[in-house]
């Protein structure tokens, strides 16, 4: 069964790389639609620069530069799709495959977090060209956690907006409700500033979501600066328990979705 | 009555009033339109205030003077949504599945066509939020009537200065096809405009007066409002409407003779 799995998860990863490939215009596009981080980057270092902070500029070039790359590994659009799918009936032949639709979707977006990674990298090392003084070599254990910690933000993104893609059963237009939870998104994860500069009763309301361990932790996780500290085995454990919220929420839905469901051919 | 209109404004409202007949079909998208708006500005206005501190000015603007620049920011938002999103971004996909053709063959410009064929209500919550936040902002800022009234000079030209970048890009599709999200880029870039230029550093300040003026589409019509602007800067805002504007007509028409239409 597993030997099956691995085979079904290598043919979805290999015909979707290929197919991402074929768009690299896109995916450059795709990378830059998603430079907020840095835009912001200037604002706070001059903020730094202006006022104690306790930060200095440096810091939030690097808080801003690990941001966006959290957030370009972490991208997810399933919503969009699923509702395409279910409003023009292309779901029906998926639900005839044999597989679960929802491995089609996974394999899209790792697929294409490997085919973004060549000009991700290539922005990172224009961004040290120009500012050498941001460089920094993260420790080992700083950055393994990170990049975990970053899997599973991914992870768990992918579960919340699957989960609201669900509504696309009930309704024609569920991409905007997730416009409205980008918002909030934006507003508690961190990316606006570090959450630590956040006002005590805004951050205790952001910790009590999911939003921060989608950028924040992450983010704060890599950077290991006495400033940004990071619980991360407690992060894995709220991570793991949200995820697991969500799909028990998703397979509900799901299941009464498709009875909702009347696609062409369904 | 209506046979009196100029028959291109007759045009342009049988396009819009059936656009939006067509849109209010999906009336719980309305309360969510209200429900993102609100959201939007809250999300930029904590952010203004986190960049603000307890401090009563940063970068030389006070906390009106800068929600002004916010609100400047939230009508083009609503712009963008109700009228440059549903037009200009169908651009690409008539490309691709070569429904252009039947737009070129209409007995109307094709630039006026395809700029104004569509109109979606959802951005009009946002323009009235961005107005009334506006006004609000200028007038605590201690702005008068006549200030009101002249940063209309650079708001138009704002408007027709994003509408042209807008389809400068969209254009481009008749090259490349497949790039839906090329405005997307844009997009991001013009979120900068939520604070005023002068927050940013000399890099980034530079990039967001030359490269893309988004200088030109918040601040300088904020500056206007609340009594700080120049005349050299409001001229510079017309001038760089008006090239702009011509410059996309000159592109479109440039662009057309590449493409290759899907019957032929």
């Amino acid at each position: 069964m597993i030997a099956r799995a691995l085979r079904q998860a290598r043919a979805l990863l290999s015909v979707r790389y290929a197919e991402m490939l074929e768009y690299r215009a896109e995916l450059v596009l795709w990378m830059l639609a998603g430079s907020m981080p840095l835009i912001l980057m200037g604002v706070w270092m001059k903020v730094a620069a202006t006022r104690p902070l306790g930060l200095e500029p440096v810091d939030f070039a690097r808080y801003f530069l690990v941001l966006f790359l959290v957030r370009q590994a972490t991208v997810v659009w399933v919503i969009w799709e699923f509702q395409e799918q279910v409003v023009q009936g292309t779901l029906s032949q998926r639900l005839l495959q044999p597989i679960d639709p929802v491995w089609n979707e996974v394999a899209k977006h790792v697929a294409e977090r490997f085919a973004r990674l060549p000009f991700v990298v290539g922005l990172v090392v224009l961004f040290f060209a120009l500012y050498p003084d941001a460089l920094w070599v993260p420790r080992a254990g700083a950055l393994a956690s990170a990049l975990a910690l970053t899997v599973a933000a991914f992870a768990l993104r992918f579960c919340i907006q699957y989960t609201l893609s669900m509504m696309a059963f009930w309704t024609e237009r569920a991409a905007s409700i997730q416009s409205v939870w980008f918002h909030i998104y934006v507003l508690l994860s961190g990316m606006l500033a570090p959450l630590t500069m956040y006002p005590e009763g805004v951050r205790a309301v952001a910790e009590l979501t999911p939003f921060p361990y989608l950028v924040y932790v992450p983010v704060a996780a890599a950077l290991d600066h006495p400033a940004f500290p990071v619980d991360v085995p407690r992060a894995f454990a709220v991570m793991g328990a949200w995820a697991f919220g969500f799909v028990v929420l998703n397979r509900v839905l799901w299941r009464r979705g498709l009875r909702q469901y009347s696609g062409m051919g369904a | 009555m209506s046979r009196r209109r100029p028959p291109l404004l007759r045009l342009v409202g049988l396009f819009w009033s059936t656009s939006v007949a067509a849109e209010m079909e999906y009336r719980t998208d309305f309360a969510l339109a209200v429900l993102n708006s609100g959201f939007g500005l809250l999300t930029t206005l904590f952010g203004l205030s986190l960049v603000f501190g307890d401090g009563p000015s940063f970068a030389g603007w006070t906390w009106h003077q800068a929600m002004a620049v916010v609100g400047v920011f939230t009508i083009l938002e609503g712009f963008t949504r109700a009228v440059l999103e549903p037009n200009l971004g169908q651009i690409v996909r008539h490309v691709q599945q070569g429904t252009l053709d039947f737009v070129l063959l209409k007995p109307v410009s094709a630039q006026l066509w395809l700029s104004t064929r569509g109109l979606s209500p959802w951005g009009f919550p946002d323009v009235a939020l961005g107005v009334g936040l506006t006004v609000w902002a200028a007038l605590r800022a201690g702005a008068g009537a006549a200030d009101l009234a002249l940063a209309l000079v650079p708001l138009a030209a704002a408007v027709v200065t994003l509408y042209s970048l807008w389809f400068v890009l969209a254009t481009t599709s008749i090259w490349f096809v497949k790039i839906y999200n090329v405005t997307q880029v844009l997009r991001t870039l013009v979120e900068a405009g939520r604070y005023p230029v002068s927050v940013y550093p000399f890099g980034h300040r530079m990039f967001f007066t030359f490269v893309v003026p988004v200088a030109f589409l918040t601040t300088v019509p904020a500056e206007t409002l609340v009594g700080r602007g120049s005349w050299a800067w409001i001229a510079a805002s017309v001038g760089l409407a008006a090239a702009l504007a011509l410059a996309a007509r000159a592109f479109f028409r440039f662009a057309l003779r590449f493409y290759t239409s899907a019957s032929s």
